[in-house]
């Protein structure tokens, strides 16, 4: 049975990370990737790794992909597929590609190679021990009590710097990704408020004192046609 | 199964993620490929941990995990910053640190 589970898994594993290089949409590329991390899961439960499954599928192919979602659905744009790359031509020649593709199938030879053909013994066997009844303790193997005991005690130190780690790449995720330049383009700063339904232009607020709203004003002093500033449309701000 | 049977798959995913990260253009996709090059090691290393019966493997695979979505959260924030300046999205075009 769980051999029959392995290679399901193993299979939909290594399609799933075809899918992600091969396919042209990088939409479809997220959505292999998705299949890839929950057919991985199902290989860390055959491995006894009940805690890191849970922790796949939760927050690898549930919040991790949600933001890659969201970011091509963003910018979204189409890329040309591995086949063409590989004949096609660009600023860097298709020769360096290929010569990639081929490099990776000698890492794929090395590694085997280096994993398989290795003196350890173990390499053969099924794993240590495991009784999956064992009474249920905190020392089970692969349960979330013993990750957790682990994490707190012996490996506290790593645990504090991940986690100060993911407060920096919080920082600089909001760092890289905010609006540059104060308020942003013209148009974005004289956007429409409440309050301007509720009073006419031109009745000498504090906010027109300072210059805020007069540009309008003075468009209709001066006989143009009277023209709200409008929001900002977002299809034109679109590259190319 | 034997334990060298999850090794040869975290092997394949290793180096398919490698081909990807070198033969793509697309940034967004680089990203995804090094994600994929990422859960071979992890594979790798719950491997051991389980041949081994001992839970270090697994400490460290969560480490791995912790810093995947670092890279993730970076390497979105970049694109999305080119995106806002208008540079092409594409890592052929990008080949200066100027900005």
């Amino acid at each position: 049975m769980s051999s029959v589970l392995f290679f399901i898994a193993g299979f939909g594993a290594i399609a799933g990370a075809v899918g992600v290089v091969v396919l042209r949409d990088p939409f479809y590329s997220v959505l292999a990737l998705v299949f890839h991390l929950i057919s991985l899961a199902v290989l860390f439960l055959l491995l006894r790794a009940e805690f890191v499954a849970a922790v796949q599928v939760v927050v690898y192919a549930g919040a991790v992909m949600v933001l890659y979602v969201f970011v091509v659905a963003y910018v979204g744009e189409e890329s040309e597929s591995l086949g063409e790359r590989l004949r096609g031509s660009g600023p860097v020649g298709s020769g360096l590609r290929r010569a990639g593709a081929i490099l990776g199938g000698a890492l794929l030879v090395e590694l085997l190679i280096a994993l398989l053909g290795t003196g350890l013994t173990a390499i053969d066997g099924y794993g240590a021990g495991y009784e999956p009844g064992l009474g249920g303790g905190p020392h089970q193997f692969g349960t979330p009590a013993y990750i957790g005991q682990l994490l707190l005690t012996r490996f506290l130190l790593a645990f504090e710097v991940a986690s100060f780690l993911l407060l920096i790449a919080a920082v600089g995720g909001v760092v890289l990704a905010r609006r540059r330049g104060g308020l942003g383009e013209e148009d974005e700063r004289d956007m429409l408020t409440p309050l301007d339904l509720l009073r006419p232009l031109g009745t000498g607020t504090t906010a027109e004192g300072v210059g805020g709203v007069l540009r309008p004003v003075q468009g209709r002093l001066e006989g143009a046609p009277r023209s709200r500033p409008s929001l900002p449309d977002a299809g034109s701000r679109r590259p190319r | 199964m034997t334990i060298g049977w999850y090794l040869a798959v975290s092997a394949i995913v290793f180096s398919l993620g490698a081909v990807g990260v070198m033969t793509r253009r697309n940034p967004l996709v680089v990203l995804l490929c090094l994600e994929l090059m990422l859960n071979g090691a992890n594979l790798a290393l719950i491997a051991f941990s389980r041949m081994w019966g001992n839970g270090d493997g697994q400490i460290l695979a969560i480490v791995v995990m912790t810093v995947a979505a670092c890279e993730v959260c970076i390497g979105l924030g970049m694109i999305v910053a080119l995106y806002r300046r208008q540079l092409p999205i594409d890592v052929d075009e990008l080949r200066e640190l100027q900005g």
